[in-house]
């Protein structure tokens, strides 16, 4: 017992990090386990994109432009709605509601670091989003005869542009998470963002048919260039041309991502909460 | 008796005792309203100290004071020589704390859920070995949305004592309890207690504050009425006890503030035991229900 305390009262940097990382890595095999077990959000969080493709390419058929066809289109929109409807939208509306059930209260008594809440989320976010993205492409190839992507160049787009939408994504859902008073507002209060995105990011129509305005508004959030970075991994580089600035701005897609990465970060000490109300009730 | 041969051992010898808990002047506002006026008080290690009050009298705000959960307004604030507002992690070691609403954990078994709170301590008590202490043995494999209410209440206490805590907060822990269930739950605070832990409860069960508390205090609209030890808190043992016993015509009772020179006469009346023969004094249910009455006249006359 005195050992311990002794250790645990004048902790090394490498130990506190050392501690952090393993106390983050248990949460996050729990959260896993917890997303498994809970059936219906399985169901659903996987389902939910592939109904969407295939209604999707159901409703509008022929080509953009030589050789894409619009679900070829809608493949790329659709992975980054997925990315985004876990690391976002289920994200924010799952803190909420362990916000409102006392759960978060109950973990900041304890001497559990607080950041390995946020690693055990992060996990488990990346670990969804692999799920579903997998289940997506592999619906995708055998259905539409998506291609995978081309090379290892084409591999390693994808990965960073998943990476960092999926992590841009995840922080904006954890400092959004604080905005509903309550868990049972949080779908209401969260699902409208998510809503609203993927119909003017050019997942589920094509961005260039909107009017010029709304996609001013959709460039300033991420799902756009999600969409866009990943049209380029599953699009022939043909279609480039027809993008709205005529190439695939890979840099632009890096930037803004970027940007909301180091938004998020600034964020969410700001805004997030342990407890129900701002004075610790 | 034994214990005061046993209590050096226990107590690590030659350390000051500090109090656990010194608070002095306590101010907290939420916006313009005043939750605390200005609350002394002083919790001593090895203590058992409760407060009692009606809802909204600022129990738990004062408690979520103590537990670092809210800052204050003004005055001082030293549990475990810190400001709980600030404390670092290693702080939150030594505390345990059972809020008064019950935390939920979904999906989870009893015995996820006690081993991950676990990991989060230093000197963690054995997983199996608490859910034993508990009662929670035969549920250790049920999903704790799927127990009933009192068994959620014990995991919240096994939670609350898995650290082995210098310190242990009770917000109202038997809220939902059968009278068996108090009854083992008080026995088991008897038992950390025995083992050197300080308590700070707070309850609705004034028998409760009786059988567990060595001090108590009445706290009414964010002020500290009194402090004292049970038995003689509101002068109880200055009221007036009611003797009662069964005479020859029925039962009989007189009040009086001699209660031993009245049965010393009933035993040279009835030449030995009276029969049915009792002593009562006001409960402290009685002088708490006084107490807080006569506060909230005097601020409605105010």
């Amino acid at each position: 017992m005195t050992t311990s305390s002794v250790a645990l009262a004048a902790p090394s940097p490498a130990g506190r990090l050392q501690r952090l990382l393993v106390l983050g890595w248990h949460r996050g095999r729990m959260e896993v386990l917890l997303f498994f077990r809970g059936t219906e959000t399985v169901v659903f969080s996987l389902l939910f994109p592939v109904f969407a493709l295939v209604i999707f390419s159901s409703m509008f058929k022929g080509q953009l432009a030589p050789g894409v066809t619009y679900s070829d289109y809608l493949v790329p929109g659709v992975i980054a709605t997925g990315l985004m409807v876990t690391g976002f939208q289920t994200l924010a509306i799952s803190i909420a509601i362990e916000r409102d059930r006392g759960t978060l209260k109950r973990i900041a008594a304890t001497p559990m670091p607080r950041s390995a809440y946020f690693i055990g989320k992060i996990v488990m976010v990346l670990v969804t989003s692999v799920v579903e993205t997998a289940v997506l492409l592999a619906v995708s190839v055998v259905a539409y005869g998506t291609h995978l992507p081309r090379g290892s160049a084409g591999w390693f787009t994808f990965a960073w542009v998943s990476l960092l939408g999926t992590t841009a994504c995840t922080l904006c859902g954890i400092a959004l998470s604080s905005l509903p008073r309550t868990g049972r507002s949080a779908p209401a209060v969260v699902a409208p963002f998510a809503f609203v995105l993927q119909f003017i990011s050019g997942a589920a129509l094509v961005y260039t048919d909107l009017p010029p305005w709304l996609q001013w508004v959709a460039s300033a959030f991420p799902l756009k260039w999600m969409c866009q970075g990943l049209r380029s991994v599953f699009l022939p580089n043909s279609y480039a041309v027809h993008e709205a600035s005529h190439s695939w701005q890979l840099g632009w897609v890096a930037v803004a991502l970027s940007v909301w990465v180091v938004l998020g970060l600034v964020l969410c000490p700001l805004t997030f909460r342990w407890t129900k109300t701002r004075n610790g009730g | 008796m034994t214990e005061t041969v046993r209590e050096p051992a226990l107590t690590p010898a030659a350390e000051p005792q500090a109090p656990v808990i010194e608070v002095r002047g306590l101010r907290k506002l939420y916006g313009e309203a005043v939750a605390l006026h200005a609350v002394d008080l002083e919790v001593r290690r090895g203590e058992v100290f409760a407060l009692l009050g009606p809802n909204g009298a600022g129990k738990t705000t004062m408690v979520e004071i103590l537990e670092g959960f809210r800052g204050h307004d003004g005055g001082t604030v030293r549990v475990l020589g810190t400001d709980p507002w600030k404390a670092p992690e290693q702080w939150r070691a030594r505390v345990g704390v059972v809020l008064q609403s019950t935390s939920e954990f979904e999906d989870m078994t009893v015995a996820e859920v006690v081993r991950e709170f676990g990991r989060y301590y230093p000197d963690a008590r054995d997983p199996d070995e608490l859910i034993e202490l508990v009662g929670l043995t035969a549920h250790r494999g049920k999903r704790t949305s799927k127990l009933s209410g009192g068994q959620q209440r014990r995991m919240d206490v096994a939670l609350g004592i898995i650290g082995r805590p210098e310190l242990l907060f009770l917000d109202e822990p038997t809220t939902g309890f059968d009278p068996k269930s108090r009854r083992d739950f008080w026995h088991l605070i008897r038992q950390l207690v025995a083992g050197g832990t300080t308590i700070m409860l707070t309850t609705h069960y004034l028998e409760e504050a009786e059988f567990l508390a060595d001090r108590v205090a009445v706290i009414v609209d964010g002020r500290i009425l009194e402090t004292g030890i049970p038995e003689t808190l509101g002068g109880r043992d200055h009221e007036t006890a009611t003797v009662s016993w069964i005479g020859p015509d029925g039962p009989q009772s007189l009040r009086t503030t001699s209660p031993t020179r009245v049965i010393a006469d009933l035993h040279d009346r009835f030449a030995g035991e009276a029969p049915g023969l009792t002593v009562s004094r006001p409960s402290l249910e009685d002088v708490y229900l006084e107490m807080i009455g006569a506060a909230s006249a005097g601020t409605e006359a105010s």
